[in-house]
């Protein structure tokens, strides 16, 4: 194998595995919050009880992101020096202001969470709530920020020496696709936070443990389970139309659409056929088009407007596109579901949606993890969009043979590091909330 | 154009300020890890040192991740040149501040596992310990470098004998840092072993920061008329020495002061002598990657300086608060 190609397996192997705690962090630092707060304001034990118990398990899901967080930093170093070498101007700061805006924030009073409930104020330790949630969702800006202006680089300009130099920081920060990727990563970080807690209250409650406080922490994750897809329904729309205007191909990948047409089809399921460059399956008929602006017969660009060598792998992306899409209605249809059983209080004695709800815990993971894939992988063969190639972007002085070795080292640690993150995980569970 | 120069030179300063920052920080940290195993003996002892730099440990290595974005962003070249060059190395440092984060989370949760996770939380922190220095050691002694900027040596370069000494000297940095962190948080006889471990460590680093300065003169002639080294080389004797009074009036907060400013004498060292290098080139030193010819442009570097000198004071600021919140000796059962 290629030293490219196993650079980009490393990356891509590295970043999907980090990136499941983040969402997590973002999503239980949201419950923490509103748990904190409502035990300020009205000194309920069983908030505090809720506030403990998450931050326990928020103890252990942030290590794992920060321990693999670091790999990311570096790696646009030790693998993509290419990349590094052509973009610090505009990258760099980006990432540089992660770091003092955004990580110290969450880092420090994070320790104060886990391990100063009795030695500061309730105000204070609100506060401490409070700025490790702003913390975590500054680092979703930055990172965002960062990945998308790989999408839809802005404010640049390209030196005579033929190095990207910046020239509007407001404009490379506020790229085409920075707020509603922001927007849509968070709601992601945000469901997948709702659906841990409500599984394992769900759990709780069947087996009639941790009572209120159970029922409690059920009642506040089932209200966000049933708004946060439907939210996730209102960005994934509006970001897949700044797809179709920013990167055609891209959108025209998704949906495996290859010749520029009015009425074009949304597929449900399906295969891309990408020899003789047709899409076969389940469709509505116009639903593309009417999704872009409301018009049955909307002009949606296709793959063959643009060079061949330029497509991402057509089917490849079709697939984890449609997976994220998919379970995406089903999250919506099981949180209303939820809503529903909640509003008539049945959700209580319901064995089987309480029964259930644990198993949905990895659903927004797979949904979150696609997503990225098809965002990613869409944007191939570019590393920027139209500016530089992921080809050009890998160091050259690393051998496949040094990546052959670290890929496997990590490949070794992360198995041993989610092995023991899921069996400590449970043990955090069956312990419980404090009586 | 404004003068681009200054800038440079600025974040020269300030990038060396974020990795003095880190060794002091994260430097006491890792240096408890590393002298765990000698210094604690029960169960409970070990729980009070981890403890003692559980709520802050995170934050610090923050310093680490912040030097790097700040390295990437003001020199770029520096940054992919050392990173990529030194692949392996990077990798182990790497594999190290992993299992040095987790084991810290695995200890405290998993009970049965405990005793492996003390030993893979020593082993992660000695080897992050070593390494920094060693690869420290290396932009500054020299590299073999392309006129592309590229590395051209491999692993084994990295392990000749000055960079090693830049290694062994900065472990042993750590080291004291690390025990005399202990001292400060600690009672009874794990204070008392900390006190030894202090004593002996100001011996052990006041030998090699010697031979590193020697070496220092030794190997860059020209250094010997800087003022600035002879600052670093006082700075620095003087205040090892003054931990030994400190031991003797059983001082319990100045060792790691003491320590900390001493710290700083070697890196004061490197500046003296690297500047305005980044990484030397071994093999013609117009080959060299310096602050002149590898930075980002002056848009960048204006916008660097207004988020480091806005966000910096108030990261400091808040992060002195936190450590007034875990101010006093660490107890064996804190968390949750």
């Amino acid at each position: 194998m290629s030293a490219l190609l196993l650079a980009r397996i490393q990356f891509a192997v590295t970043v999907g595995f980090h990136f499941l705690f983040p969402a997590m962090t973002l999503g239980t630092a949201l419950i923490i919050l509103i748990s904190e707060t409502i035990y300020l304001i009205k000194k309920d034990e069983t908030f505090k009880k809720i506030t403990d118990f998450l931050v326990r398990l928020l103890g252990l899901i942030f290590v794992m992101g920060a321990a693999t967080g670091i790999v990311m930093e570096f790696s646009f170093g030790t693998n993509w020096s290419g990349y590094s070498r052509a973009v610090g101007d505009v990258f760099g700061p980006i990432l540089a202001a992660e770091g003092v805006i955004a990580f110290f924030l969450e880092s420090v009073f994070l320790g104060v969470l886990i391990f100063a409930r009795e030695k500061v104020s309730p105000k204070v330790y609100w506060l401490s709530a409070l700025l490790v949630f702003a913390g975590g969702h500054l680092s979703a800006f930055w990172i965002v920020v960062a990945n998308s202006w790989m999408q839809t680089p802005a404010g640049y300009a390209i030196n005579e020496a033929g190095r990207i130099n910046l020239i509007s920081f407001t404009d490379a920060v506020s790229n085409p696709s920075t707020n509603i990727r922001f927007y849509h990563t968070v709601i992601a970080s945000w469901i997948t936070g709702a659906v841990m807690a409500a599984g394992i209250a769900g759990y709780y409650v069947r087996k009639g443990l941790h009572g209120q406080t159970a029922r409690t922490m059920l009642k506040i994750s089932i209200i966000l389970f049933a708004i946060t897809p439907l939210l996730q329904l209102a960005t994934g729309h509006i970001h897949a139309i700044e797809v179709i205007n920013m990167q055609p191909e891209k959108a025209a990948a998704f949906e495996g659409h290859f010749s520029t047409a009015k009425g074009v089809p949304l597929y449900l399921v399906g295969f891309v056929d990408e020899q003789n460059e047709k899409t076969y399956g389940i469709y509505a008929p116009k639903g593309l088009s009417f999704l872009y602006d409301f018009d049955w017969n909307s002009e949606i660009k296709g793959l063959k407007d643009f060079p061949k060598e330029n497509w991402p792998p057509v089917n490849f992306v079709f697939q984890v596109y449609h997976i994220m899409a998919g379970i995406g209605i089903l999250l919506i249809a099981l949180g209303l579901l939820g809503a529903y059983l909640l509003w008539t209080e049945k959700i209580y004695e319901n064995k089987l949606y309480l029964f259930a709800l644990p198993f949905m815990i990895p659903l927004p993971h797979i949904a979150h993890e696609t997503g990225w894939i098809s965002a990613e992988v869409g944007r191939q063969p570019w590393i920027i969009y139209k500016l530089m190639k992921t080809a050009d972007a890998a160091s050259v002085v690393v051998s496949a043979g040094e990546i052959t070795f670290s890929l496997l080292m990590f490949f070794l640690i992360y198995l041993l590091l989610a092995v023991m993150f899921v069996k400590l995980f449970i043990k955090i569970v069956q312990e419980g909330p404090a009586a | 154009m404004e003068n681009i120069r200054n800038f440079q030179e600025l974040w020269f300063v300030l990038i060396l300020v974020l990795f003095i920052g880190y060794s002091l920080l994260d430097g006491f940290d890792l240096g408890v890890g590393a002298l765990m195993p000698f210094i604690s003996k029960t169960r409970q002892e070990k729980d009070i040192l981890m403890n003692s730099i559980g709520p802050v440990w995170d934050g610090n290595e923050v310093w680490l991740v912040t030097g790097g974005g700040a390295l990437f962003a003001a020199f770029p070249h520096a940054y992919a040149t050392a990173f990529s060059g030194f692949y392996l190395a990077m990798m182990l440092v790497l594999f190290a501040l992993i299992f040095r984060a987790v084991s810290i989370e695995f200890r405290a949760q998993d009970q049965a596992g405990a005793a492996i996770w003390e030993k893979s939380f020593f082993a992660g922190s000695t080897a992050a310990a070593l390494l920094f220095g060693v690869a420290l050691g290396n932009v500054v002694y020299g590299v073999p470098l392309d006129n592309k900027m590229e590395f051209t040596g491999n692993f084994f370069t990295l392990l000749r004998p000055v960079p090693l000494l830049f290694g062994i000297t900065g472990f042993t940095a750590i080291l004291l840092q690390g025990a005399s962190y202990a001292v400060m948080k600690t009672e009874g006889e794990l204070l008392k072993r900390s006190f030894r471990a202090v004593s002996i460590l100001v011996w052990v680093n006041l030998i090699t920061a010697i031979v590193y300065f020697l070496t220092i003169a030794f190997t860059f002639r020209d250094i010997t008329s800087n003022w600035l080294f002879y600052m670093a080389v006082l700075w620095t004797v003087l205040w090892l020495s003054s931990i030994f009074f400190s031991v003797k009036h059983k001082n319990e907060s100045s060792p790691f002061w003491e320590s900390s400013f001493s710290f700083i004498g070697l890196w004061l060292a490197v500046a003296a002598v690297h500047f305005p290098n980044l990484i030397k080139a071994s093999n013609d030193q117009n080959l060299s990657i310096t602050i002149y010819n590898s930075s980002t442009g002056l848009q960048t570097l204006k916008l660097m300086s207004v988020i480091a000198l806005i966000g910096m004071p108030v990261v400091i600021a808040y992060t002195i608060f936190v450590y007034r919140v875990f101010k006093g000796k660490a107890k064996s059962s804190e968390r949750y």
